[in-house]
């Protein structure tokens, strides 16, 4: 089992990560983070909307839509379990 | 001590200069922190708190007022002063505000509540305390607000909502162990159910939690403009809290798993839709049939007691035409407002907004602003305000530009009269979808088609912007409560009422007064030849087009005060015009005067134009300035009159 980097876009539903740093704007980084998305929560990604974009992202207790375009400045680490 | 100052700002500065809160232990009420003891009570009191936490139904329970509640974030987008009756007569000046993440303002709803607490709203003495609303069943996030709101320095009672959640779902919290954490005073309560309210009493009477009763934290609040360092005062607060959170909303899972499903979600959606549209025909209508016999035959009893012939016919052919023909649309609206409260209570409006936001980002706006849309479909004037919560300025100039395209309920009685007029009824789907369900329906699309159309117009032109992002809490999903849902409707009911007495009664009566003038050799003229005839032949050149006699002119001259008021004219103008025949009823008159045409062209006419003055008033309001509203006036009158012009034309 390693740890690898990668962006919460590029994770599928069902999957975990731990955030490791917001890529945004401050005021945006900001928001993002009074809502639960800080360095060091568990971020699972629960559903998609009908067309594969937005999702909804469980963190810290509650559940956040996101589109991709801010998902993909979001980085995590996951177990890679194979 | 009921000689409440007022919010002038003679008042008195609220005394922030007390004496450093000075430890004290002992005497500690079971949920509580601090002693018991008479002390100088709170004047004016914040309602504080993140999104959907259930600020409002605290306020309506103190205050018996009916702030709007409903299961999305950002319900509440301005703020609202009520009064709480508290024991031995006393009161207390309470207010409700927008929910907040934390006290930096990202849209228009979020500096409301910054600037309410900290004392820099217009007009507005700041509150001299705050009762804090959380979420229990997720209150280490929530909790995060609670230093900043902590920081302000106001004594302040913290109120974790949702009990019956919390318990239900297996979480514990011990709020005794948490209000030493945080040296404030907290206490577990359930909104709906009004559980747990005595401490919140008690803090309004200054029983408890004014400063000089309270203790010092024992963990000193974080920095507050650090966001991780808040979270991780939060979680040690939690912990020494012995927080157990709840297990995760199972059936909000499960719902999710159907409403979200790629295929099945949109299916149900439909099926819901055109349920709804089909049962306004079916369901609805022998409830108005019923509500329009009442008038008929109340009209009938009032004429034959009523001797003086004019105040016979101001009475029954005026008012009673007028106002009766309005009123029969009731049950409709009522079933609009269910569908409508039992989705806004459940939480699936939360839902259809991250389903609507790839949609909405093709036009360049964003899933928020589906709600203030959605919210249209009952009225454009909240649909505007809700448009609050949009944090960028373009998008929610855009969307209050395209709300009044969105049908509102206002529409709905011109909508079924002329369908119910002009289009026969068949089973399109067997049972399930009718020719005149499937024509509403249509219109409601069209007028989201134009909502949506005029949307990428705008934003690929005057407000062109980067997109800007979709952010959005999901709430879990809740049973509506019959208790919000009858209070919806009672609401709703009382609101049309009110229109009927007002506006309505005001403009039948007007223009009854217009039919019976001028007089000719003393007698009532004709009423080809009365002031109304006159104003609408003077019209008529201009409507003409559009396939609309002198009378739909003098119904659109009418409208400008609300939509439905045509429906009313057209009942009191078609009521003396046949005082003397048989009754033929408003749709069997409409049919005399409309071509199929004609009447497409009415329905579009409709669909468009700006006939509303307090929308026109709310736009100006929220953008600042007349240009907006002139510009959006200006556009649908143009939409509205090429639209009805080019179906006439091409149906003849
Ligand atoms: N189960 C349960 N639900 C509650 C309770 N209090 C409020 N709710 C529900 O929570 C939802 C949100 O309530 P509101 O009062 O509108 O919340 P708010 O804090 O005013 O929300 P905003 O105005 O959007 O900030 C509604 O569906 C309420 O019925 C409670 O004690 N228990
Ligand atoms: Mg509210």
């Amino acid at each position: 089992m390693t740890d690898i980097k990668r962006s919460l876009a590029s994770m599928k539903e069902g999957e975990e990560g731990v955030l490791e740093r917001l890529d945004l704007p401050d005021d945006m980084a900001q928001r993002l983070m009074t809502m639960g998305f800080l360095p060091g929560s568990h971020v699972r990604v629960t559903r998609r909307a009908p067309g594969g974009d937005p999702r909804v992202y469980r963190v810290d207790g509650s559940e956040i839509a996101l589109r991709r375009e801010t998902a993909i400045h979001l980085y995590l680490t996951t177990k890679d379990s194979e | 001590m009921s000689d409440q100052s007022s919010a002038g700002p003679a008042a008195p500065e609220a005394d922030h200069t007390q004496p450093a809160p000075e430890p004290r232990s002992g005497g500690q009420a079971p949920s509580v922190l601090a002693g018991r003891a008479d002390r100088p009570r709170p004047r004016f009191v914040a309602l504080v708190g993140p999104p959907n936490s259930g600020k409002s139904t605290l306020f309506n329970r103190l205050t018996g007022l009916r702030q709007k509640t409903a299961n999305y974030p950002g319900v509440t987008v301005e703020k609202r002063v009520g009064r709480a009756q508290l024991r031995g007569g006393l009161e207390v000046k309470l207010i409700d505000l927008p929910g907040v993440y934390s006290l930096t303002a990202h849209s228009e709803d979020e500096r409301v509540t910054r600037d309410v607490l900290v004392g820099e709203m217009q007009g507005l003495e700041q509150p001299d305390a705050v009762i804090l609303i959380l979420d229990s069943t997720n209150l280490e996030r929530h909790l995060m607000l609670a230093a900043p709101i902590l920081a302000l320095g106001l004594p302040t009672l913290i109120a974790l909502n949702m009990r019956d959640d919390l318990d239900a779902r297996g979480g514990d919290v011990d709020v005794v162990a948490l209000a030493r954490q945080v040296g404030a005073p907290v206490t577990l309560i359930s909104a709906t159910l009004g559980d747990g309210l005595e401490t919140i009493y008690d803090f309004l009477e200054g029983v408890i939690g004014s400063p000089d009763l309270l203790q010092l934290p024992v963990l000193r609040l974080p920095v507050i403009s650090d966001a991780p360092e808040c979270r991780r005062w939060a979680a040690v607060v939690g912990t020494e809290a012995h927080y157990r959170s709840p297990a995760p909303p199972k059936w909000t899972r499960r719902l999710d798993a159907v409403f979200l499903h790629p295929v099945a979600g949109p299916i149900i959606f439909l099926t819901v839709v055109v349920a709804v549209f089909q049962s306004i025909f079916t369901v609805a209508q022998p409830l108005m049939d019923g509500v329009e016999v009442l008038v008929t035959i109340s009209g009938g009893w009032i004429a034959s007691i009523m001797p003086v012939p004019w105040l016979r016919s101001l009475l029954v052919d005026g008012i009673w035409s007028g106002v009766g023909s309005v009123i029969v649309f009731l049950p409709q609206i009522l079933f609009l407002f269910l569908f409508i409260g039992l989705l806004e209570d459940s939480g699936y409006m939360a839902r259809a907004a991250f389903i609507a936001d790839r949609t909405m980002a093709k036009v360049g706006l964003q899933g928020k602003s589906f709600l203030p849309l959605v919210s249209s479909f009952a009225c454009a004037v909240p649909g505007i305000l809700a448009a609050r919560t949009i944090e960028s300025k373009r998008d929610r100039i855009a969307t209050i530009m395209i709300a009044p395209l969105m049908t509102c309920s206002a529409r709905l009685p011109v909508y079924t009269l002329v369908i119910a007029a002009f289009i026969p009824e068949r089973p399109l789907l067997g049972p399930f979808l009718g020719t005149r369900a499937a024509s509403l329906l249509g219109l409601y699309v069209l007028g989201l088609l134009a909502a949506i159309f005029t949307a990428a117009l705008l934003k690929s032109s005057i407000l062109r912007a980067d997109r800007s992002p979709f952010v959005m809490e999901m709430p879990p999903y809740r049973v509506p409560t019959f208790h919000s849902i009858s209070l919806r409707l009672y609401d709703r009911t009382k609101i049309f009422v009110r229109r009927i007495g007002t506006v309505i009664l005001t403009v039948t009566v007007l223009l009854w007064v217009l039919t019976q003038v001028p007089l000719m050799n003393g007698e009532t003229p004709p009423i080809e030849e009365s002031m109304v005839g006159t104003l609408g032949r003077t019209i008529e050149p201009l409507i003409e087009p559009l396939g609309f006699n002198w009378k739909i002119g003098v119904g659109l001259v009418t409208s400008l005060a609300a939509r439905e008021v045509i429906v009313g004219t057209l009942g009191t103008i078609y009521g003396i015009e046949g005082a003397n025949e048989d009754s033929v009823g408003l749709q069997e008159s409409l049919r005399r005067d409309l071509t199929l045409g004609g009447a497409v062209a009415l329905l579009i006419f409709f669909a468009f134009a700006l006939q509303c003055m307090s929308t026109v008033a709310v736009v100006r309001k929220e953008t600042g300035g007349w240009k907006w509203p002139i510009i959006q006036f200006t556009y649908m009158f143009v939409l509205a009159y090429s639209g009805a012009f080019i179906a006439h034309w091409l149906l003849g």
